[in-house]
């Protein structure tokens, strides 16, 4: 991409979309330690996932407070206008993924706070886990490159994680049939499933964002087939 | 390239194959668009890229210049105005046009408007006033300038003397309004203004502007045409420019990645 006449405007577009993937590090890293959690069943890790919550929600605000300058100072258009409002969304959307993170993590507490978890299927979880941390650093790592081959990878790729989500839940429902005595510490594992089925969601509104400012189409609510048409 | 002639518009202005020499140097090269009717068409590109030079081919402003020429088609409703016997006067009462720096005529406010009114109607005193006022109404200075009718349009400030030289283009009630940069030596409110007037004018004008700043071109028009080097590069809707050029070069100005 050329530059801009003026070099200002390029720093301060080059200091925003830096401050997401600083923002993005931190909600990757909050996934990680949320996952880890949920397998090792670490009181430790979900503590910290809990109390990293406090920084993302200060980042958000702060690179929302510099899209509104930036806006407000170059009246930004085409491209840097599209950069700009997916930057916007972008920090929602992992603002929000730290907040599944934190569910997990307080998910995990609780089931630990009422013993006996290793009754329950939850490494069961670790692949959707696992797949949906992955697919918001791959979200993430489109993003830094603005790479639309990575973000198509990145939509066919969270049907994956809705594939392990259905399949966990009716394992679940065996389970509390079996033995009624589960019930609860099920329903809570359902809302972690769902969390994590939440955080993949999130990694591909993310990479329809990528495809957004670079092709300049708005592909949500777009079917695949669709949205491979409309980037060539 | 997307061209108005695809939409179900009705075109004021059809421009075909249109070249413009400054004597040896060629101002326009094969420039092709539709201005539709009722709609504001913006011209905007870098200094020298023919956006002037266009929109002063459209009331043949140029003639008045040697060594200036113009060849090609520009259907006026379907007459082509670059016909050597298109009445120049005809033309400019229907294709009014306003410049960059307000100029009024050194005479009073009503003269001002009345003035071109007497070159081509003969209305009573009556009349008169009636249609001075409705130019006044119609560019939005009337309360300001009803009471001092009879002072020099000179004692106005800038904005209100840009606001009554489209009165004054206005009142001969012509189709098509062009504007060559009409904000460019306004203060911000009244350049706010002049936009609000533009859209009002486009109920009942097709207006052409050009102007160098892009945002005016952004929040005022339905169409932008982007030029460079004497060339039309793109032309389609202000949304889809501003959003989604369709080429690189048009990408690079209006992002201020140009040059």
């Amino acid at each position: 991409m050329e530059k801009h006449i003026s070099s200002q405007f390029d720093a301060d577009l080059t200091s925003v979309s830096s401050r997401v993937l600083e923002l993005g590090g931190l909600v990757e890293s909050q996934t990680r330690q949320a996952v880890y959690a949920l397998a090792r069943f670490s009181m430790e890790a979900a503590d910290q996932v809990i109390a990293t919550e406090k920084q993302v929600n200060t980042l958000e605000v702060e690179i929302d407070a510099e899209l509104a300058t930036i806006i407000a100072r170059r009246q930004p258009t085409a491209r840097d206008l599209r950069l700009l409002m997916a930057i916007s969304k972008i920090t929602g959307n992992l603002e929000r993924a730290g907040d599944e993170a934190e569910r997990i993590a307080r998910m995990v507490k609780k089931i630990l706070e009422h013993g006996s978890p290793r009754n329950l299927p939850s490494s069961e979880l670790r692949i959707a886990a696992d797949l949906a941390s992955g697919l918001l650093r791959k979200a993430l790592d489109a993003f830094a490159r603005l790479d639309v081959n990575t973000a198509l990878v990145i939509l066919k790729e969270d049907d994956l994680i809705d594939a392990e989500f259905n399949g966990f839940v009716r394992k679940l429902i065996t389970y509390m049939m079996e033995d009624p005595r589960t019930i609860s510490a099920s329903l809570d594992l359902l809302f972690v499933a769902k969390a994590i089925e939440r955080i993949g969601d999130h990694a591909k509104n993310i990479a329809e964002f990528v495809i957004y400012v670079v092709k300049g189409a708005d592909v949500r609510h777009t079917a695949l087939t669709e949205i491979e048409k409309a980037v060539q | 390239m997307p061209n108005s002639s695809s939409l179900p518009l009705k075109n004021a202005i059809e421009i075909r194959n249109l070249n413009f020499f400054y004597g040896t140097f060629k101002g326009l090269k094969n420039v092709n668009l539709d201005i539709a009717e009722n709609k504001v068409t913006a011209f905007i590109g870098p200094s020298g890229c023919g956006k002037s030079t266009l929109l002063r081919t459209l009331n043949r402003m140029y003639s008045l210049y040697p060594g200036q020429r113009a060849e090609g088609q520009i259907n006026f409703y379907g007459q082509n105005i670059l016909d050597a016997k298109q009445d120049l006067n005809l033309l400019r009462a229907r294709v009014g046009m306003v410049f960059q720096k307000p100029t009024p005529f050194p005479m009073s406010i009503y003269d001002n408007i009345a003035f071109g009114i007497r070159l081509y109607e003969n209305l009573n005193r009556a009349d008169m006033d009636e249609r001075v006022e409705w130019a006044l109404s119609k560019a939005a200075i009337w309360n300001e300038v009803k009471d001092k009718l009879g002072q020099s349009g000179l004692s106005l400030s800038g904005g209100q003397q840009q606001r009554l030289c489209i009165a004054r283009s206005v009142a001969v009630k012509p189709s098509v309004i062009l504007l060559d940069e009409p904000t460019s030596a306004l203060d911000p409110i009244s350049t706010a203004k002049v936009e609000e007037l533009v859209s009002e004018l486009k109920k009942d004008y097709t207006v052409a502007i050009v102007t160098h700043n892009m945002q005016q071109a952004a929040r005022v028009s339905d169409f932008t045409a982007y030029m460079y080097l004497g060339e039309l590069m793109e032309f389609g809707h202000t949304e889809q420019i501003f959003m989604k050029p369709a080429r690189q070069e048009t990408e690079d100005y209006i992002t201020g990645r140009f040059g």
